[in-house]
């Protein structure tokens, strides 16, 4: 039979996942006001536009406000505040 | 809304941040450089991943009623284990490769005893915490003791005298794995006394596989990187589209001895008795030449203007270069750093049009930041300096048997004491 090894595991150590609440969605868009969050990737300024423009086309009873954080890759506080005060919900994009 | 190719990376972010069932769309990639009748079509076409119509989607992930899926994620413990089952060695390297805890070279298998070796190195105790890392801004950050960083030690064949620059790389929380779609390195140079007690070579061949330290040094690195920060794996951490060769190894140190300049991590505040390794991320492009001769400041001008904007550049001269300059009247390594700054220009238009210029300078532009502001006020054609000084990284390495030099791509992230993991 072969020799057996005890060799350590090379992994470090995980965060725990704590399990979130999604939050409630909409019974429909109408009347609301969405976000459309750019986050700063190179050309999603421009998407981020057609796609409002796509909103404003076809469904313009939905209230369309564009946004950006301050800087790319880093949390924006404030402008998360703003959305939850002043949205009815939110889609970020384009990118990771 | 992300694009197609991040698909398997961003359900496994949602997953770890305790929201598996997150809505998310996918159009497809590229975004970066399609016209707006191009983004426009990917708005009214199929969802890239999960098919159907793209916008469908958008407003189906707004509205309607959630599951009990969505309110009732799972919180789970994901703890590690100290040790495996035992097995076979030929098992245990299948394992390890199977898992892609290796480079794909091979490695030295991390026994027990193996492990409490590497640990006679350092005088902290094997359950310290030594840092946190992550492939990327975007994943949950991992933790790691010393006796995690031995391990990995020991993988790549590094001897215990090295284990405090070791745990020094590792206690930077710079990882030597970047998931950067760049497809970044981490470069490593250190400095201080430790360099000759454990035989780093400084001189002939310092950059490449030709010791022992060097070599190892490198390699633990990487693959603490990898291991410690939960994983380097092509489409899940890691999402490098090319790869990078500087990722094997790219640790070495300052030719302190034969440097007419101050060595670096005294220039970065640290006393020249200390031992102190500093850190550059980038390992994207490396210029070549020999001098200086008597057209040096076209080709260096021509050479740090084909660097990338975005990533600073790390000079790395042999000994006869940095005298050769010091002969010319930069007798400090900032004298050097300023002409490279003020003599590196390229159009305004040229500038904007990088793409991580773009992503990471435009918004600090917009916002006021100087000199990213003033740049973005310029004309087109009017030419702006590329490289800030505190961009730019000075370095002395090589065996003087040419008077050539490097410039490779290296943002300084830091120096890093040695002696305190001693």
């Amino acid at each position: 039979m072969s020799h057996l090894l005890s060799v350590h595991d090379p992994r470090g150590y995980p965060p725990k996942v704590s399990g979130k609440h999604l939050a409630p969605r909409l019974d429909g868009l109408d009347g609301k006001v969405l976000f459309l969050v750019d986050c700063l990737f190179d050309n999603s300024e421009v998407f981020m536009n057609q796609l409002r423009d796509w909103f404003r086309q076809h469904l313009p009873a939905v209230t369309i406000r564009l946004i950006k954080p301050r800087e790319s890759w880093v949390d924006d506080p404030e402008m998360r505040a703003r959305v939850a005060a002043e949205g009815d919900a939110a889609i970020l994009g384009v990118g990771l | 809304m992300h694009t197609q190719v991040f698909a398997r990376l961003v359900k496994s972010v949602a997953k770890v941040n305790g929201m598996p069932t997150v809505r998310q769309a996918f159009v497809p990639q590229p975004v970066v450089g399609r016209s707006a009748a191009d983004l426009r079509a990917y708005i009214e076409g199929e969802d890239a991943v999960e098919g159907g119509p793209f916008i469908q989607r958008l407003i189906d992930g707004l509205t309607g009623s959630l599951q009990q899926d969505d309110i009732g994620a799972m919180s789970f413990d994901r703890s590690t284990p100290r040790l495996l089952e035992p097995d076979t060695e030929e098992n245990l390297r299948d394992k390890f490769e199977e898992h892609r805890w290796t480079d794909f070279l091979p490695i030295v298998l991390p026994t027990e005893e193996r492990v409490a070796a590497m640990l006679k190195g350092t005088s902290q105790a094997p359950e310290q915490v030594v840092g946190r890392m992550q492939p990327a801004r975007f994943r949950e950050l991992w933790e790691y003791t010393v006796e995690k960083v031995a391990v990995n030690a020991v993988m790549a064949g590094a001897r215990p005298e090295y284990f405090p620059v070791i745990l020094a790389l590792a206690a930077s929380g710079v990882t030597a794995r970047s998931s950067s779609t760049t497809s970044q390195a981490t470069l490593a140079m250190v400095n201080g006394p430790i360099r000759n007690e454990i035989g780093m070579n400084a001189g002939i061949g310092a950059m490449g596989p030709y010791n022992h330290a060097n070599a190892t040094i490198g390699r633990a690195f990487g693959l603490l990187s990898q291991n410690l920060q939960g994983g380097s794996v092509p489409n899940e951490s890691f999402m490098g589209s090319q790869g990078n060769v500087h990722s094997y190894s790219a640790v070495c140190a300052e030719n302190e001895e034969r440097s007419p300049w101050e060595p670096f991590h005294v220039q970065h505040g640290r006393r020249a008795d200390e031992s102190a390794v500093s850190l550059f991320m980038g390992g994207w492009y490396i210029q070549f030449g020999g001098g200086p001769r008597e057209t040096w400041e076209e080709k260096f001008s021509r050479s740090l203007a084909a660097c990338d904007p975005f990533s600073g550049p790390v000079l790395a001269l042999d000994p006869l270069v940095a005298r050769g300059f010091v002969d010319r009247g930069f007798d400090t390594k900032q004298k050097l750093i300023q002409w490279c700054s003020e003599n590196t220009r390229i159009p305004a238009r040229e500038y904007w049009d990088n793409q991580w210029v773009q992503t990471l300078l435009l918004p600090q532009a917009v916002a006021g930041v100087e000199p990213y502001a003033s740049h973005l006020k310029a004309d087109p054609d009017q030419p702006i300096n590329m490289f800030r000084p505190e961009d730019i990284s000075v370095v002395v390495v090589g065996g003087e048997t040419g008077a050539v030099w490097k410039i490779l791509s290296g943002t300084y992230m830091g120096t890093v004491s040695v002696d305190e993991w001693r």
